[in-house]
């Protein structure tokens, strides 16, 4: 135990010396929660909308009129001619065409079906999707406007009508730095952790330092146990730091049990530290370990969850998901913090980070070669 | 009847194809400096590293301090200290932070370790220097404490691998002069050098050449049995016999 002491302390002295080092560890993720929270969103607020109304009656201009009232659009042009439209949508200056065909107002009067056509720009594929829901539901609102006018006028009694009260559960006004910030709050515990103990390890092969440290009769397991001590302490206080933002500078709600979340966050480290120490025990060179625990991070990051829902994936993509330490403090972060889980709720994400902990740290421990 | 610490019978170690260490016999006595002498790529790194249980032999027996160095190797590290040219302490920290860390691992007492750094550097007329870092000290001095720390812990016996290289001459005396005091304590000094000089300095030599020990006795008994006037004579007619 003692030994583990002097190890401990040999680390905490080498990181804090290093002055660069010493304050980054606390800035980089201040600035990471600062940025990040409401930088990344997929809220999607003006819509450049370019009208290509060749139908200039009153129907087709209260159909604009909604469009123009909406949050989302912006209605930026409008032209006759469509290829005029079109070269718009290519130089970039509008991102969504909306074409009224003569005869729109004309039809709808006489109750025959009429249709709109619209175009969307679809490099960035979910944007356009997003954009087209938003049209098609002013869209649809504006055909139920016209049908409820056609029946009430020939009837009497009110139409009936199914009404649809939808409520968000767990984010109320679907704010979402709500939804990012106890994601980006798991990145962030993972990143910082997992670059500095790898490196921290490769870097004392490199100088050779862990030769001095193998001629001693120091245990394998205190070696890799005193690597992943301080880095896990490093990451808890980066995680109350970003706790701490989220609550007082994004008023993100804070409804489960602090204590839960951060005993997860300490297996959660554990485990990915494990990983980055397993990693640097395969490589021989700073770079190599860069190469391979980027191909990591970024896979791990990406395939979270924290972007794009895990249950659209492919099915082998799920598959190997299980495998991603970073889907379960994902989920586990979101329903504490937004929902309130209790352990019952997690556990089966609390037992799959136990297991991976045990896992990467017996490895490491393991592939340690104290002789060659 | 002498006290045998290091026994080494047949000892092979392989890397593919390349024998770097051919066979090697010897034994080394308690108290005593042994020398291990050889070119660049005579295998003398490697022999030390299997002694000093960093490195597995491929064959033969090795025995170090009464443990197997195949089986024990944790066991003879407990017993021994080890220092090497190319690096030794924590460039990051300061002289009494390695000194710290260090006694620490091998599980020496807090006072103990503060003692004993006092009395380390009031020796090595060091004792300004003990808040410095390790990187702002010259070569020598960090050589000399590199040493120092090696047998903090007073090990039976303590491996040097090439300790003077790049240090200048004067460095040089003083750095055997420690190795002397801390032979009389008891303490076995293994040590390699590819200095014809520093090969004088010790109680026996062996001389290795690819991978085999050509030659071992004092360095008197070598002379005489080379009919040569110094140890650098004597290591030129077994690495080049042809050319003698």
């Amino acid at each position: 135990m003692r030994t583990i002491y002097y190890l401990i302390r040999k680390e905490f002295i080498q990181i804090f010396r290093d002055k660069f080092l010493g304050r980054a560890i606390f800035a980089i993720p201040i600035v990471q929660m600062l940025i990040l929270v409401p930088a990344v969103t997929f809220e999607i607020k003006e819509v450049r909308l370019c009208i290509v109304d060749k139908d200039m009656t009153t129907e087709s201009r209260e159909l604009v009129g909604k469009l123009v009232g909406s949050t989302f659009f912006k209605v930026g042009h409008t032209t006759f001619p469509e290829r005029e439209a079109n070269e718009l949508l290519n130089r970039d200056q509008c991102d969504l065409i909306l074409q009224i065909p003569a005869g729109f107002g004309k039809d709808i009067g006489k109750g025959t079906p009429t249709q709109l056509m619209a175009s969307a720009n679809a490099i960035n594929a979910m944007n356009a999707q997003l954009s087209w829901a938003y049209l098609n539901g002013v869209i649809l609102d504006y055909n139920m406007n016209i049908l409820a006018r056609e029946i009430s006028s020939r009837s009497f009694s009110p139409i009936p009508q199914i009404e649809v009260t939808n409520r968000y559960w767990y984010n109320e006004l679907l704010n979402y730095n709500f939804y990012m910030q106890p994601g980006i709050l798991g990145i962030l515990v993972l990143a910082i952790g997992f670059i500095l103990a790898g490196l921290n390890l490769v870097k004392e092969k490199e100088i050779g330092t862990i030769e001095q440290m193998n001629v001693t009769p120091v245990k394998k397991y205190q070696f890799i146990l005193a690597k992943i001590i301080p880095f896990l302490i490093i990451g808890l206080i980066d995680l109350a730091l970003g706790i701490a933002i989220g609550i007082l500078v994004f008023n993100v709600p804070f409804e489960g049990s602090i204590w839960l979340l951060f005993l997860c966050s300490t297996i959660f480290l554990i485990a990915v530290l494990g990983l980055a120490l397993l990693i640097s025990t395969f490589s021989g060179t700073q770079q190599q370990f860069m190469f391979t625990g980027f191909f990591f991070m970024i896979i791990f990051i990406l395939m979270s969850g924290i972007f794009t829902p895990i249950e659209s994936m492919p099915v082998w993509a799920q598959k190997i998901d299980l495998l991603n330490p970073v889907v379960y403090i994902m989920r586990i972060n979101r329903m504490v913090m937004l929902k309130g889980s209790t352990f019952q709720d997690i556990q089966t994400e609390f037992l799959a980070l136990v297991l991976y902990a045990i896992a990467t740290t017996t490895l490491a421990v393991n592939r340690y070669r104290k002789t060659a | 009847m002498k006290n045998t610490v290091i026994s080494v019978r047949n000892l092979v170690k392989k890397f593919g194809n390349f024998i770097a260490n051919d066979n090697l016999t010897f034994e080394v006595y308690k108290g005593e400096i042994f020398g291990f002498l050889g070119a660049n790529g005579a295998g003398k790194t490697t022999a030390i590293r299997i002694l000093s249980g960093l490195s597995k032999p491929t064959s033969g027996e090795v025995i170090v301090a009464g443990f197997d160095a195949r089986k024990q190797p944790e066991q003879i590290k407990k017993n021994i200290g080890y220092m090497c040219q190319k690096f030794s302490l924590y460039e990051d920290l300061t002289v009494k932070e390695n000194i710290m860390l260090y006694g620490g691992i091998y599980g020496m007492k807090k006072q103990l370790i503060r003692d004993r750094t006092r009395s380390l550097l009031e020796r090595l007329q060091f004792e300004e220097y003990g808040d410095r870092l390790i990187a702002a000290l010259p070569l020598g001095l960090k050589q000399k404490l590199a040493f120092s720390v090696a047998v903090l812990h007073e090990p039976k016996i303590v491996f040097l691998d090439e300790p003077t290289g790049g240090v200048d001459p004067i460095t040089r005396r003083q750095f055997w002069e420690m190795i002397y005091e801390t032979a009389a304590r008891g303490i076995t000094v293994f040590v390699t050098t590819h200095y014809m000089d520093e090969a004088e300095y010790c109680d026996r030599v062996s001389i290795m050449n690819e991978g085999k020990i050509e030659a071992l006795d004092t360095p008197a008994g070598l002379k005489k049995q080379y009919q040569a006037g110094s140890i650098e004579e004597v290591f030129i007619s077994i690495a080049r016999p042809g050319k003698n």
